[in-house]
Formats: C-alpha cells, sequence, structure tokens
C-alpha cells in the first residue's frame, strides 16, 4: 500500500484524533492556567498556611510522574468517591501537572517585577489587589511569556499519556491503526508529524505571536 | 459527583491495608532498582550524544548545522511515548529486532539528548571570548581547544541544566511500561490486575518518586559546587 492510499484510508481516523489531541491540549492548558497563577500567587503569599498549602502542591506535582498521577486520578480517586470520566481524567491530570511547573513561572515572573514598581503602586494608593491585577502582574506576563511557550509544547506533548488511559486522542488512533496494519513506520511517522506541525508550527507561532502583542500593549516593542 | 462527602460512611473506603502494601513492598522496590537503571542509563546515552549534537551545531558546515538543528526541534516537539513507540514497532518492519530495555533506553536517550545539547550550548557560550583568543595565541587545535579548555569551564554553568534533565528522565521513565520494561509503574499494573486493588500499588509509587526527586534538588546543588572546587573555578 502507498503512503498516499495509506493515507486516504486513515486521514479520517487520524483527524478525529487530533482533534480530541487539541481539545486535551485546551482544556489541559486552561486549567495549568488558571491553578499556575493561584498556587504562583499563594506561593508568594506572607500567610504560612497558605504558602505552605502551595508549596505541598507545587511539589507532589512535580516531584512525581505525570503518568502515576494520571493512573492515580483515574483508577485510585473512584475508590474515595470521585469518579472522572477518561476524557476529563485526561485533561485534569495533564493541567494538575503542568499548573505546579506553571506556578513556578508565575512567581518567577513577579519576582522580577522591579520593586520601585511595588513602592509606585502603594505611593498612589493602590490596594493590594489592584497593584497585583493593574501592575505587577502584566509586566510580570510580559516576563514569563517565553517560558510559558516552552511549558505550552511539554502540555501538548503529554497529552498523548492520555492514550493510556484509552482516551482516542492521536496516539490512541496510532496505535489502533498500527495493531491492525502491522505499518508502523507509516502510522507512527504521520502522528509524528502531526504533533510536530502542532507544536511548531501553530503553537509556537501563536506564543510569539502573544509575547510580541504583549510586549506592545505594556509600549515595551 | 460529590455525594460522597454528605454519606457518612465515607472514611472506610479509604480502605487502606498496611499488610498488603506491606507484602507487594519488595516487587516494588525492585521495580525501582529497574527504574533507577533505566533512567541512569538513558542520561549517559543522552549526555554524550547531547554533547554530540551540541558541538555539531556549532561546526562551520551550514548543511551539517541545519540539519541537526532541524532534528533537533523535531524530537523536542514530539511526544516521547510516541517516540518510544516509533523506535520499538519500525525496527522489526526492516528486520531490526530491539528488546524492550534497549529500544528504550534509545528513545529516552535520543529524546533528552536533544534537551541535553541546548543546556550544553549555553554552558559553551558562557566561556569568555578570551579563553577562545588565548587558545589560538597558544596555537592549540581546535580539538584541544575544546578539550582542555571550554568543556571543562562550560561544564560547572551548565550543572544545575543537567541535573534537572536526569530527574526530568527519571519521572519519564514510566513511559517505557508501554513496551513492557519492568520498571515501577510495569510493577504497579501488573499488581494490580491481580488482586484488583490499585490504591495501595499507585500510591506506594507516587511516593517512591517524591522520595527520590525531591532530594535531588539539593544534591545537584552540592555536585555543582564540588565540581568547581575540583576544577578551581
Amino acid at each position: 500500500m502507498s503512503l498516499f492510499e495509506f493515507l486516504s484510508q486513515y486521514w479520517p481516523l487520524l483527524m478525529s484524533g487530533t482533534g480530541v489531541t487539541v481539545a486535551q491540549f485546551l482544556l489541559g492548558a486552561i486549567l495549568t492556567v488558571g491553578l499556575a497563577l493561584v498556587f504562583g500567587l499563594m506561593k508568594m503569599s506572607s500567610n504560612r498556611a497558605i504558602k505552605g498549602s502551595a508549596v505541598v502542591y507545587i511539589e507532589i506535582f512535580r516531584g512525581t510522574s505525570l503518568l502515576v498521577q494520571l493512573y492515580w486520578i483515574f483508577f485510585v480517586l473512584p475508590l474515595f468517591g470521585v469518579t472522572l470520566e477518561k476524557f476529563t481524567a485526561g485533561w485534569v491530570a495533564i493541567g494538575l501537572n503542568a499548573g505546579a511547573y506553571g506556578a513556578e513561572l508565575v512567581r518567577g515572573g513577579i519576582m522580577a517585577v522591579p520593586k520601585g514598581q511595588w513602592e509606585a503602586a502603594t505611593a498612589i494608593n493602590m490596594s493590594a489587589a489592584r497593584r497585583m491585577w493593574r501592575i505587577i502582574l502584566p509586566q510580570a506576563l510580559v516576563n514569563m511569556l517565553p517560558a510559558w511557550g516552552n511549558l505550552m509544547v511539554e502540555i501538548l506533548k503529554g497529552t498523548a499519556l492520555v492514550s493510556l488511559i484509552s482516551v482516542a486522542d492521536l496516539m490512541f488512533q496510532a496505535k489502533q491503526i498500527n495493531a491492525s496494519t502491522y505499518l508502523s513506520a507509516q502510522i507512527f511517522g504521520t502522528a509524528l508529524v502531526i504533533y510536530y506541525i502542532l507544536a511548531r508550527f501553530l503553537l509556537t507561532p501563536f506564543m510569539r505571536w502573544l509575547e510580541g502583542f504583549m510586549a506592545r500593549k505594556l509600549g515595551r516593542a | 459527583m460529590f455525594d460522597w462527602l454528605f454519606t457518612d460512611d465515607w472514611f472506610p473506603k479509604f480502605d487502606w491495608r498496611w499488610d498488603y502494601a506491606w507484602e507487594i513492598l519488595p516487587r516494588l522496590i525492585e521495580a525501582t532498582g529497574n527504574t533507577l537503571i533505566a533512567a541512569a542509563a538513558g542520561y549517559l546515552i543522552a549526555l554524550v550524544l547531547g554533547l554530540a549534537f551540541a558541538l555539531a551545531q556549532r561546526s562551520q558546515n551550514r548543511i551539517l548545522t541545519f540539519f541537526v538543528r532541524e532534528f533537533v526541534e523535531f524530537i523536542r516537539s514530539t511526544p516521547l511515548l510516541l517516540q518510544i513507540f516509533f523506535i520499538f514497532y519500525v525496527g522489526p518492519q526492516f528486520g531490526i529486532t530491539l528488546s524492550p530495555w534497549v529500544s528504550g533506553m534509545i528513545a529516552i536517550g535520543l529524546h533528552y539528548s536533544c534537551y541535553l545539547s541546548e543546556v550544553y550550548r549555553g554552558g559553551i557560550d558562557s566561556v569568555p571570548k578570551g579563553q577562545w583568543e588565548a587558545a589560538t595565541a597558544l596555537n592549540m587545535t581546535t580539538a584541544q581547544t575544546y578539550k582542555r579548555l571550554i568543556i571543562p569551564q562550560a561544564i560547572p554553568p551548565a550543572i544545575p541544566g543537567l541535573g534537572n534533565y536526569l530527574v526530568g528522565i527519571f519521572k519519564d521513565t514510566p513511559m517505557l511500561s508501554v513496551i513492557g520494561v519492568a520498571e515501577l509503574i510495569h510493577t504497579a499494573n501488573a499488581i494490580g490486575s491481580e488482586t484488583w486493588r490499585y490504591l495501595e500499588a499507585y500510591t506506594i509509587v507516587g511516593v517512591i518518586f517524591l522520595a527520590l526527586s525531591l532530594p535531588a534538588a539539593g544534591l545537584i546543588r552540592a555536585f555543582e559546587g564540588f565540581v568547581r572546587r575540583k576544577l578551581g573555578m
């Protein structure tokens, strides 16, 4: 079977898998950003209980593997009465894992904002929340966006693991097609190229654009 | 989803059995050994190959530089899991059958060598320009310059990055379970399917990962200090 015939036969399956991969990525990325923001700020708190719980979250999810977390959430959490559907378990595990890495990026980005900015905001009588939202976070965002670009690629790559709990993503479809045709080079090669296109020609340019856009917004470009 | 919170019998659902946990612990500890061996072997491959990629990207040959650069980008933007499958299944199609261990080590070594090449590159870039000029003034060959001057100075600043990826490899070894390498997750899966008890096995695996990766950051810092002292920096 030529590569063209092969692709025209399996294209619909591959595309539906790619759709699931993109959905897992988007949901996981949104959860990551939310968790990173919350726990990154919590880790900077002076309240020891708040700071402590952020440290526990970050260390647990950075200290163990994504696969271990995924299996734990999918197989063990039901014993505690929390049963997540496999699709949900997938992006929740990805978000929890990447959120811990993202929290450190948020903290680093905020710490890199010059001290004078904090003082100036206090001097013009801004409340702590307003200061964070209007002055500190926008500058921190520009500081940390390059690192977020890498984390986003890691999230996309992480979505491949959801195939191991039978979410029908691109990796899963590739495995299924491989099992029925044994055309491993063709199918796994095609899947590699699809992931590469998603990461290199869609995700990375978007993050670059976002970096430039945010920098212009802040009048830095 | 949360109705278990409002019943009074949720606590027994924890159902953690210490006797069972003790029973499976020896098997999991043995698997930890395999995980560490896999991580160490993959890391050694990545260290050597990564340096080769970093040096190749500095070569004068534009074509070589271009291809290595693109290859590194390709490997870095595709999932390790898929690469493991690719290496394991594509070989037999062309008559080369690799064992799970060998293909797993190649996949992990190759994947991480691309990350390590960037770390090496940063280290090499951090060597002051005067060192290169001094080497030229002393009439050293390129090979001598790299071996005796540049690489020894490029390593210490690269150690934190190199160390982080060692921990990264350690945490990615569970993916080898998919092709049948008997590391921690593979063993936990086997235990789970024998007894239908997943709680103890997966929880112990998580604790083992935490116990081994949490002290790593401190050890890496200590090692960096040690190397710097050794090299008189």
